[in-house]
């Protein structure tokens, strides 16, 4: 029931209560010469009955240009702390979806012998959202329009859950003072002095919930010695209130319960006033001083979050601190960039070489134990039988290889039957070392040293020169990074060399071509189980003579 | 002040060196080299378990190892390692101090960690003789709130705080072995690289540096958020670096080409990124924001192509286990689900 003539005015009335609550914040209760509304008859209950139509209220100021409601918004465009960013998103939206002209159709429903000023549908707000964020996916516009309207940005108008719903259910919009960005944090004196003054109104829809009625109750005995002053203050708001027309209060006091819908949740509903602690300290307030949302004297803080030790703060900007920074700085610049064609196609080539092995773009066989509740494919692992799939990717690096227990032993037996398995074992040994305890570590990196460098080492490496040297060097003040440098030459060697002939080797070819169904008795054994028994048994017997010459 | 001027210039000029260096190995986009690849299908993953047993926020988790165990940190005063597959409790943990922030757990399988506004990373061992698990060490030097750690091994751990620093500590005698300093911020989140050389460090000075850990230093630093970034990890092949940030975007960091690849970002996303973590392949970005969604990307197309919504509060915990099966997302509204 759209009311052409009347919207315009709706948004006015809209723009000079803004403008009020903003200057009550400065005013003191006592100073009503602010006030620009003819002033009315006192209301009484609902509903209405007299056919006061908005528009007979003269208008006693000149009729002032529509300030573009970003101007309300107090987030400071600088302020770059984390909540106001998405407040700054949020407000440019409400800010848009308000507009006159490319905004929601805001009205005056008439209702049985009521008005309801300055409304929208949800169904309104959902279509704009789709249009204006080009959002396909109705669901997705719910879900911003929920997280709006959990911020308290709008409401419904006749509940106090602040949720979205896409269907004629009626929302208002929040008043800018009353936005989040101005960074409330009101105290509990406020909220008994709002719902105390909830209590004085006679108004049915005033009155107060359950829990809103423990709420008070539970304020009461809190602050009972000042009972009387708050009690003094409700009755200095209901006189300033009843004083506004009957639209206007109804607007005024539903965007002042959202406010307090938002900061004292319905029980049950996410608080969304909630920060992350780690963010409390460093959140901007513009407003040194705690302010009251009923213009009250800064009363004592009441803090919940819990006592940090303030944080070093990092200094900055020192002589040394620059000339580090020109260290840092030099070292970078001598880096070698890559080009970003290469890096980009060494990463896509390696998504495309796993995919097949990630569960959540390829259905893992025989099934992802997860959604069929069929744990074979962890037993499958388990087992000592690697599927062809998991024999594959031993190939892709010798990373992969080394990564799988069963390709490390793999590897390692076909090293053992080349005799050459000592730079693998050496290779082990150090990652063992780089995990082990500080006390351990001296007494295993000599172990080491015995064991595979020493002169007449049983288990012989060969490393070049100056590898040999540093690490020498690196002994005689034994770590856990003193085989670093040898370790990644042995690595080298290991890839380039014998790697790339395990991969060519029968032992793995015969792993991977061959078709295997899954092992579901005990006592048979497979070709590789074969293999193992048989590399175990002798390292010198005929048969490993033929395993030689064939590989 | 003349030498701090020149100073000042000589930075500045190599830092303008540095940013030619990269703009001249642009020789082509990311987006570009994917152009003819398909976006991946619409990922629909589903809730497979809920975890029921905190009482407040849950603020971290982490999977074990063997992709089944997890532990899950929060504000009532928490760390429980749960069988996530029975959804049985396996040890329920009683912390000196409830204001938890992080938790982690080692790659062995037998020690946790965990450690918040206390500023000290708490060490439990889960295999101790008697079967009860006990503090094994209070690693106490920060001085600001832990935000994050990770085990190299049962021997070492690497913290990141509040102070600006990451720290990494000889567990066994409970001292700092190496402080690595040079980020301007809070240090909100650190991942260690697959071959343990490295660990990457986010910061509320919005930048993520990479720090070599046994040469103890920064090897680089990247730059472009506009915001704190509260979450970081590696891409698989550990070449490259992901960042979630409060600016509402994650960014693609290339470590080879030291720049930054592509952003994750829609408008339709104005609050922050709590948490990510990258599927196996990497071809999938989850990402938990504190709109109560994970995002599902297309990693290299960068469009969103899977929703979870199953919180009822901030998602401020996500991860992927080994052997890539299972995601777990934890929020503030005290549950941890499982989903695949």
């Amino acid at each position: 029931m759209a009311e052409a003539p009347q919207q315009q005015q709706q948004q006015q009335q809209q723009q000079e209560e803004e403008d009020e609550e903003q200057q009550q914040q400065q005013q003191e209760e006592e100073d009503e010469e602010q006030q620009q509304q003819q002033l009315n008859t006192e209301d009484t209950t609902e509903p209405d009955e007299g056919s006061e139509e908005p528009k007979e209220i003269v208008q006693t100021t000149p009729t002032r240009p529509l300030l573009s409601m970003r101007s309300m918004s107090s987030v400071d465009p600088d302020d770059d702390s984390p909540n106001m960013i998405a407040y700054r998103k949020i407000e440019e939206i409400v800010t848009r979806i308000q507009d006159e002209t490319d905004g929601v159709p805001i009205r005056t429903v008439k209702s049985f012998m009521t008005k309801i000023p300055s409304v929208v549908t949800g169904t309104d707000i959902v279509q704009w959202l789709m249009k204006d964020l080009s959002i396909e996916d109705p669901a997705e516009a719910m879900h911003i329009g929920s997280l709006i309207a959990a911020q308290g940005y709008f409401f419904p108008i006749s509940d106090h859950v602040l949720s979205l719903k896409d269907d004629g259910t009626f929302y208002r919009f929040q008043a800018p003072y009353f936005w989040p960005s101005n960074c409330w944090e009101p105290e509990n004196t406020d909220y008994a002095i709002y719902l105390c003054k909830r209590t004085m109104q006679n108004k049915t829809r005033l009155e107060l919930a359950d829990y809103e009625a423990e709420n008070l109750a539970r304020l009461q005995r809190a602050f009972a010695r000042k009972w009387e002053f708050i009690y003094m203050q409700a009755e200095a708001q209901v006189k300033i209130d009843r004083k506004r027309d009957k639209s206007e209060r109804k607007i005024l006091d539903s965007q002042e319960r959202a406010f307090w819908d938002v900061h004292r949740p319905v029980p049950g509903c996410v608080n969304t006033t909630e920060m992350d602690i780690r963010k409390c300290r460093r959140m901007k307030n513009p407003h040194r001083v705690k302010k009251s949302v009923y213009g009250l004297a800064e009363e004592g803080t009441q803090s919940q979050s819990p006592v940090q030790t303030p944080s070093h703060h990092c200094r900055k900007g020192t002589k040394e601190d620059v000339e580090k920074e020109i260290l840092f700085l030099n070292q970078q610049l001598d880096r070698h960039c890559m080009k970003m064609s290469k890096v980009a196609e060494s990463l896509i080539a390696y998504t495309e070489q796993y995919m097949e092995y990630d569960p959540f773009v390829t259905a893992p066989e025989p099934s992802n134990p997860w959604t069929s509740d069929d744990p074979s494919f962890w037993d499958l692992e388990a087992s000592k039988e690697p599927s062809q799939q998991r024999v594959k990717k031993w190939g892709f690096s010798l990373e992969e290889a080394l990564k799988d227990p069963a390709g490390q032993e793999l590897f390692l037996k076909f090293l053992e039957s080349e005799f050459s398995s000592e730079n693998l074992r050496f290779w082990l040994a150090v990652q063992d070392l780089k995990r082990m305890p500080q006390q351990e570590v001296g007494q295993r990196a000599q172990d080491i040293w015995a064991e595979f460098l020493a002169e007449g080492a049983p288990s012989s490496i060969n490393l070049d020169s100056h590898s040999y040297e540093r690490t020498s060097q690196n002994l005689k003040d034994p770590g856990r990074y003193s085989y670093e440098d040898a370790q990644d030459h042995i690595y080298k060697l290991m890839k380039s060399d014998s790697y790339a002939r395990f991969l060519r080797s029968n032992v793995y070819q015969d792993l991977l071509m061959a078709r295997k169904k899954p092992e579901m008795e005990q006592g048979r054994r497979t070709s590789l189980e074969k293999f193992t028994r048989s590399v175990g048994k002798s390292l010198t017997g005929k048969r490993l003579t033929g395993l030689m010459q064939s590989s | 002040m003349g030498e701090m001027e020149q100073l000042r210039k000589e930075a500045d000029s190599l830092k303008d060196q540095i940013t030619a260096a990269r703009k001249a190995v642009q020789d082509s986009t990311l987006q570009e080299a994917a152009a003819s690849i398909t976006v991946v299908g619409r990922v629909q993953l589903k809730t497979r378990k809920t975890l029921r047993g905190h009482l407040a926020k849950i603020y971290a988790m982490h999977w074990s190892t063997d992709s089944k165990l997890c532990v899950s940190a929060s504000q009532d005063g928490k760390l429980i390692v749960w069988d996530s597959i029975t959804t049985n409790k396996v040890n329920a943990i009683p912390l000196k101090s409830s204001w938890v922030m992080t938790c982690a757990y080692a790659p062995s399988g037998n020690l946790v960690a965990c450690g918040g506004l206390d500023n000290m990373c708490s060490i439990y061992n889960l295999k101790g003789k008697d079967g009860n698990v006990k503090v094994m060490r209070e690693l106490a030097a920060h001085t600001g709130y832990l935000s994050c750690c990770r085990f190299l091994s049962d021997s070492e751990i690497i913290t990141s705080s509040g102070d600006c620093t990451c720290v990494l500590w000889d567990i066994e005698t409970g001292t700092q072995k190496t402080v690595f300093a040079g980020h301007q911020g809070d240090c909100m989140s650190l991942a260690v690289s697959p071959d343990f050389k490295f660990f990457i460090s986010g910061a509320c000075d919005f930048t993520a540096k990479l720090w070599d850990i046994r040469e103890a230093s920064c090897r680089q630093t990247f730059g472009g958020h506009e915001s704190d970034i509260n979450a970081i990890g590696f891409f698989p092949n550990g070449n490259a670096v992901i960042t979630g940030s409060d600016d509402a975007t994650c960014k693609l960091y290339d470590l080879r080409a030291d720049q930054e690849l592509i952003t994750y970002q829609d408008s339709g996303i104005m609050c922050g990124v709590t948490s990510l973590a990258p599927s196996v392949s990497g071809r999938l970005l989850l990402a938990g924001y504190d709109d109560f969604n994970v995002n599902i990307w297309d990693a290299l197309k960068a469009e969103r192509v899977g929703v979870l919504a199953g919180h009822d509060n901030r998602v401020s915990c996500i991860g992927v286990s080994s052997d890539g099966m299972a995601c777990c997302t934890g929020s503030w509204d005290s549950f941890l689900k499982i989903w695949n």
